[in-house]
């Protein structure tokens, strides 16, 4: 019998009123976070925002100021041998000592006192998970910097933790090399242990990888959902703004409908946008580059609820797609369309062009 | 250039004879400075840990004093020394003036600041994240403070030669409080101003041989691993 999503789920470790404050600034403060097992929870943010001194506080790797972390309803310590054992983290800067690899990996499993048999059989097992049996013997200081990950990674998988915390995995990498090692964590990262923490202030990392995200701003938890949650229904202007949207000029609430409104943009257009509002209050419109679509005059008429007319302003290549601009009378939108699209309208600088937009698609948010 | 030369071949033809005389100095030489050196690593390794990683008020006026120490003059080291083992001083009755373990003393208060000093900066050497990378690997406070010093062994183990060459080759403090008694207190440095005041050059310039042979070693030894310090960790990023 399958068993309900929610049911199967339960708080594994728990951050209740936690504060940390570096020089006067509050760099943690946070009511409520919980993790929960069988989970991948994100941990979404700027840099500075906190949340590596958030993941430090759930980790008891540092004190909180204030508050507590609960692991399974007991006060998580670092003096704590169970905790010790079931919370592992991966840090961003986190250095192998000198020697080999496996020595790195057999580091935490020799201050766990784990037998030589059993050192040996963790140690291939995860060498073989993250396909790097081929560096079991290489001293660390040959490895590149994707081999030196992975390395860091299987030498807390090795560990076999309850909760496993990632800060910042694929950070400082190069492209080429971090889109590789992206593929493999998506491959990975389920199997590393029960209750995975991922720290990135990248949305596209966090949105692959996790069941959960928190977004952090300035210490504080300002949305907190399934990645499509937090994709297409940005809480504040903030978490609209990080996780990608652009901003239209503000305007005003002219009329409210069933599910959506009217907005009257300052530059003089009315859009119309899901949402709720009051009626004469001033808002600010967000919208997705990939979510408007754009035509030639003469394409017919979709589903779509705002239709402008306008022409092309810019064209910039951005790797396989073009980020395109266009004017529409005092307003300026950012489209991010094809290559192929792009030849097959013929697009120039100057073409006059149709930009259509779901309701849906467009972000409302009080000023 | 005659006499150098002549000094020079008497003094290899002694080292080849094996004189009693000349290798009971080296002998005592060895033992004075290596048990000097052995306090001073059990005395400078946790002070220069510490200072390296604790953070207290004052803690820049310590490191300042340990530095202070690596310019401490050996003469007013043995005038001290000298002054708290001599009868009236607060260690008098430990009758220790003018024996081996007075000139252990007084190159125990050379070394220590050495060892302290170099240990300082090789524990400050290494990332302080390793030691919170460990922690979070499940090791314990001593744990992780033992991998630290594993990290920074190499320079460690530069703080031991720079020690040793610090205290083998002093004479001010060791033939203040020594007093350069044949076969008791006469090591390789204070025979070398015996022997030349009494004119024997050709012992003087072996046991200067000698001498430059155990500066050699130990500073051989510091530029190795001096040069092997860019090849240390890398960081995990690229």
């Amino acid at each position: 019998m399958d068993v309900p999503p929610e049911s199967r789920i339960e708080a594994l470790l728990r951050g209740e009123g936690l504060l940390r404050t570096y020089e006067g600034r509050r760099v943690v403060d946070v009511d409520w976070i919980e993790v929960r097992t069988g989970e991948v929870l994100a941990l979404l943010g700027p840099n500075g925002a906190g949340k590596s001194t958030l993941m430090r506080l759930l980790a008891a790797l540092e004190p909180a100021d204030a508050g507590r972390v609960l692991y399974r309803g007991r006060e998580a310590r670092r003096s704590d041998p169970e905790f010790r054992r079931a919370a592992v983290a991966v840090l961003q800067k986190s250095y192998l000592w000198r020697g080999t690899v496996v020595q790195n990996l057999e580091f935490g499993l020799k201050v766990r006192r784990v037998s030589a048999q059993v050192r040996r059989e963790r140690v291939r097992g995860v060498l073989e998970a993250l396909q790097i049996t081929h560096l079991t013997e290489a001293p660390v200081d040959t490895l590149s910097g994707g081999e030196a990950q992975r390395v860091a990674l299987a030498r807390a998988m090795a560990l076999e933790p309850e909760i496993l915390f990632l800060d910042e995995p694929t950070a400082d990498l190069d492209v080429t090399v971090r889109r590789g090692w992206l593929a493999d964590l998506e491959r990975i990262v389920r199997h590393a242990a029960p209750a995975i923490v991922l720290i990135t202030h990248d949305p596209g990392e966090a949105f692959a990888l996790a069941d959960r995200v928190v977004v952090i701003e300035e210490g504080r938890i300002v949305q907190e959902g399934a990645p499509p949650d937090i994709f297409e229904a940005p809480a504040t202007e903030f978490v609209a703004s990080f996780t990608g949207a652009e901003f239209m000029l503000d305007g005003e609430v002219t009329e409210t409908r069933e599910a959506t409104l009217i907005v009257r943009l300052d530059s003089g257009q009315a859009l119309e946008a899901a949402g709720r509002a009051e009626v004469g209050g001033r808002v600010r419109v967000a919208y997705r580059p990939e979510d408007v679509i754009i035509g030639l005059p003469s394409s017919s008429t979709t589903s779509a609820r705002n239709r402008f007319t306008g022409r092309v302003a810019r064209l910039h290549p951005q790797g396989g797609l073009v980020r395109t601009r266009l004017e529409i009378d005092g307003l300026s939108l950012e489209v991010l369309i094809t290559r192929h699209a792009l030849e097959e309208l013929g697009l120039a600088v100057g073409v006059p062009v149709v930009a259509q937009m779901k309701a849906t698609a467009l972000h409302v948010f009080p000023v | 250039m005659d006499v150098f030369v002549d000094a020079i071949r008497q003094a290899i033809q002694l080292l080849l004879s094996g004189d009693p005389y000349l290798w009971q100095i080296v002998s005592r030489s060895l033992q004075v400075s290596g048990l000097a050196v052995l306090l001073g690593l059990l005395a400078g390794i946790p002070l220069g840990t510490w200072l390296g990683l604790a953070r207290f008020p004052g803690r820049g006026i310590a490191v300042a004093l340990v530095n202070t120490g690596l310019a401490l003059p050996p003469v007013v080291v043995g005038l001290f020394v000298y002054v708290t083992l001599s009868r009236q001083g607060p260690l008098g009755s430990l009758g220790w003036l003018y024996t081996p373990s007075a000139m252990v003393s007084a190159q125990f208060v050379l070394a220590a600041p050495y060892v302290a000093a170099i240990t300082l900066a090789a524990v400050q050497s290494v990332p302080p994240d390793l030691r919170l990378q460990a922690r979070a690997l499940g090791a314990s406070r001593w744990q992780a403070l033992l991998l630290h010093l594993r990290e920074a062994r190499l320079s460690l183990m530069a703080a031991v030669a720079a020690g040793f060459g610090a205290v083998i080759s002093e004479v001010g403090a060791v033939i203040m409080v020594g007093g350069n008694v044949h076969g008791e207190t006469r090591v390789i440095t204070t025979a070398i101003v015996l022997e030349t005041r009494r004119g024997q050059f050709a012992t003087a310039m072996a046991l200067g041989l000698i001498l430059l042979a155990i500066a050699f070693t130990a500073n051989a030894f510091i530029t190795r691993v001096q040069q092997a310090q860019p090849r240390r960790r890398r960081p995990l990023a690229s």
